[in-house]
């Protein structure tokens, strides 16, 4: 595995092997997975696969039970702070502090992060994501749907190579989600590689280069979506949806 | 010095919050000068007693009010997954619980400055350095393990319950030398004869400041 | 086999050091009969101290390694630390009975083992409302390191308010040969029954935890 070093650069993510568990109940049972830079994964799944905690492992929240993972191409086990720089994480819980207003949070994650030129950054972000006018209001004043938006313009600040979201859909209505791909894309010449997870099947479909089915912690269904296999994900879905949660 | 400044950063985020809302503020300060008064009632209004019993009382409700100013401090960070906001910025656990730690210890302090005139003020006494310095002092012991534990204690089913009953045995030498030293500063005695019930906080502070340092990270690991 | 052994070999000691103390050790002068408990107050003493100590070692090789086999030798010791230290309290309240005339008093010792079980209790706690199993382990853990590193503080500091010197803490003055050799059996003694205690519960709780992970890789 270490002659893939020069060529890891290539790859945004690799996983081998992953397992984690929670007390004794074990969350993921091996995964495997490779992500190319500037890729759009989405991984569907029914409620208790194990799509948070895959995410809140690549995202260092979550220590590895056991396997190797790579995040573009650094060992999560001994550069967790500098793969952090690189990537941005979207969840349902929006990471805001609902006293502060939607700027002193912004402010807050610049210095975080080491944003340079920190208030013209947030006046960009803010732009992105349409809550221009809404800068120098209370979180806890703002709409669930304005939140969430905020969340995705505090993912943004440092420009990550690499964004995590975990079924980022939750409260944004129609707009905001066509927003969210956008937002997704801006900014960066090369693309952006992009792991988003989901429980609506149309909208991976809608939105992914890959599909991934994960289903009691293991990669039950994979394929992109140009040569779908739609007898296969039928039946995947259909039997991950009849047997899960 | 990239550490300090993010460890300033989260400090002034706590203060922030808490200069907005005031809420934790005014109620450990309410609770703060209600024991106060209790204890008042219940030791009498004998002039003698109360030179014996004030170091106490002080110290009590300073380790009272402690723990629901401590409480609060990683409550905060539990609404809308902060914490997880903290682990995922490319700073050390370590920064996390020195950034708190830094928060709860101005925290406190401001209370203990408005604490302490009054209690003066109540029981007939005289403020001096020295009771200032043992405040300080304690209170920088009462933050090291207590920001340890307040984390510890979020993530458990009785977290109101919990963090009293890890916290108070663990600082009882804190207590004990605060209770003492404060009397001698009441009766006026010299630095000298504080000194040995100093050094022994000063040695709680510096052991379980890195003792917790190293230890923080498991207890907020996933 | 050897836990046969063992377990017979604690029995017999215990009857041993039982004889020593109730029938072979002269009564004392100036305390008289109750100074018995004195006998097994220290050697219960000790132990709670020593429990702990496994507590401490079991956590941080917890921590380092996550090897759940150091989380049961930790929590096995706990477990069995704080029934010695609640029978520690008991007969050091009844040791301190006639000397100082009340059932309890906050002489440094007792306040010392008080707040050693205090700090079990903690550790117990913490375990029970963790939110799952392994956070439980991990926070226990914690509670272990930080409390067996404050133990010498608080010993330190309640020592110094009793106005009494720190220093050799047990004995004041010299014991006799027959008391003496009567206080090393008895540790001797006790220190046996915690180890057969402890690789019985050791074993309980492997065994527990071997069954859960079968059960879970057929489910």
């Amino acid at each position: 595995m270490e002659g893939l070093n020069s060529a890891s650069r290539a790859w945004a993510i690799q996983v081998q092997g992953l397992t984690k568990s929670l007390g004794s109940h074990l969350t993921l049972r091996g995964i495997d997975l490779e992500v190319r830079q500037g890729e759009f994964v989405v991984i569907f799944g029914p409620n208790g696969a194990g799509k948070t905690t895959l995410i809140k492992v690549l995202a260092t929240i979550m220590n590895p039970s056991s396997g190797r993972v790579l995040v573009d191409g650094l060992n999560l086990k001994n550069d967790a702070e500098e793969i952090r720089r690189r990537i941005g994480v979207v969840t349902h819980q929006t990471f805001l502090y609902s006293n502060l207003t939607a700027y002193e949070n912004l402010e807050f994650y610049c210095r975080m992060y080491d944003v340079p030129r920190g208030k013209e950054r947030i006046d960009e972000v803010v732009a992105i994501v349409g809550m221009t006018s809404r800068l120098y209001d209370r979180v806890g004043t703002l709409s669930r749907g304005m939140q969430q938006r905020l969340s995705i313009a505090r993912s943004l600040l440092h420009k990550p190579a690499i964004m995590l979201l975990d079924e980022p859909e939750t409260g944004l209505d129609q707009q905001a989600i066509s927003m969210l791909r956008e937002a997704l894309q801006t900014e960066r010449e090369g693309k952006r590689t992009i792991i988003l997870t989901t429980h609506s099947l149309e909208r991976g479909l809608e939105l992914g280069d890959r599909l991934l089915i994960l289903d009691k912690g293991k990669i039950v269904y994979e394929g992109s979506r140009q040569a779908l296999d739609l007898a296969g994900l039928k039946q995947a879905y259909q039997h991950s949806t009849r047997v899960g949660a | 010095m990239r550490f300090w400044r993010k460890v300033i950063a989260i400090a002034w985020k706590d203060t922030l919050s808490e200069v907005r809302t005031k809420e934790t503020v005014s109620s450990v300060l309410v609770f703060t000068l209600l024991v106060i008064v209790i204890f008042n009632f219940a030791f009498g209004t004998s002039q003698e007693t109360m030179v014996l019993v004030a170091p106490g009382i002080l110290w009590v409700t300073f380790a009272f009010a402690g723990v629901l100013s401590l409480n609060r401090s990683f409550i905060l960070e539990k609404e809308e997954g902060c914490l997880e906001g903290l682990m995922v910025c490319p700073i050390s656990r370590e920064t996390i619980y020195v950034g708190k730690l830094l928060g709860s210890l101005l925290f406190m302090l401001v209370i203990e400055a408005i604490a302490l005139p009054i209690f003066a003020f109540l029981f007939n006494l005289v403020l001096s350095l020295q009771l200032v310095v043992i405040t300080v002092l304690a209170t920088v012991g009462f933050v090291t393990v207590g920001t340890l534990f307040s984390a510890l204690a979020v993530n458990t089913r009785a977290r109101e319950m919990v963090l009293p009953i890890l916290f108070l045995p663990i600082v009882v030498p804190v207590i004990i030398c605060a209770v003492k030293a404060s009397g001698l500063a009441l009766s006026g005695e010299p630095w000298g004869s504080l000194s040995s019930w100093l050094q022994i906080i000063v040695a709680f502070d510096a052991i379980f400041l890195v003792v917790s340092f190293l230890v923080f990270a498991f207890v907020i690991e996933e | 086999m050897k836990k046969n052994i063992l377990l017979g070999l604690s029995f017999v000691l215990m009857v041993i050091a039982l004889y020593l103390v109730f029938v072979y050790v002269p009564t004392e002068k100036e305390m008289g009969i109750v100074q018995r408990i004195f006998y097994l107050m220290v050697p219960l003493g000790w132990l709670s101290l020593l429990a702990f100590l496994i507590v401490f070692i079991g956590s941080i090789l917890y921590l380092a390694k996550r090897e759940s086999k150091w989380d049961i030798l930790a929590s096995s010791s706990a477990e069995i630390g704080i029934v010695f230290t609640t029978l520690a309290l008991i007969t050091g309240s009844i040791w301190a009975k006639p000397i100082w005339g009340v059932w309890w008093t906050w002489e440094p010792r007792l306040t010392a083992t008080l707040v050693l079980w205090l700090v079990y209790l903690a550790y117990l706690i913490v375990r029970s409302y963790a939110t799952d199993e392994e956070r439980g382990a991990r926070f226990a853990a914690v509670v272990g390191i930080v409390g067996f590193i404050d133990i010498p503080i608080v010993a330190l500091a309640t020592t110094l308010w009793r106005g009494m010197h720190p220093g050799p803490i047990i004995f004041q003055g010299g014991l006799a040969p027959a008391m003496l050799l009567t206080l090393l059996v008895s540790i001797a003694a006790f220190t046996f029954l915690y180890s057969v205690l402890l690789i019985q519960k050791v074993s309980m709780k492997n065994d527990e935890m071997e069954m859960k992970r079968l059960k879970e890789l057929h489910s």
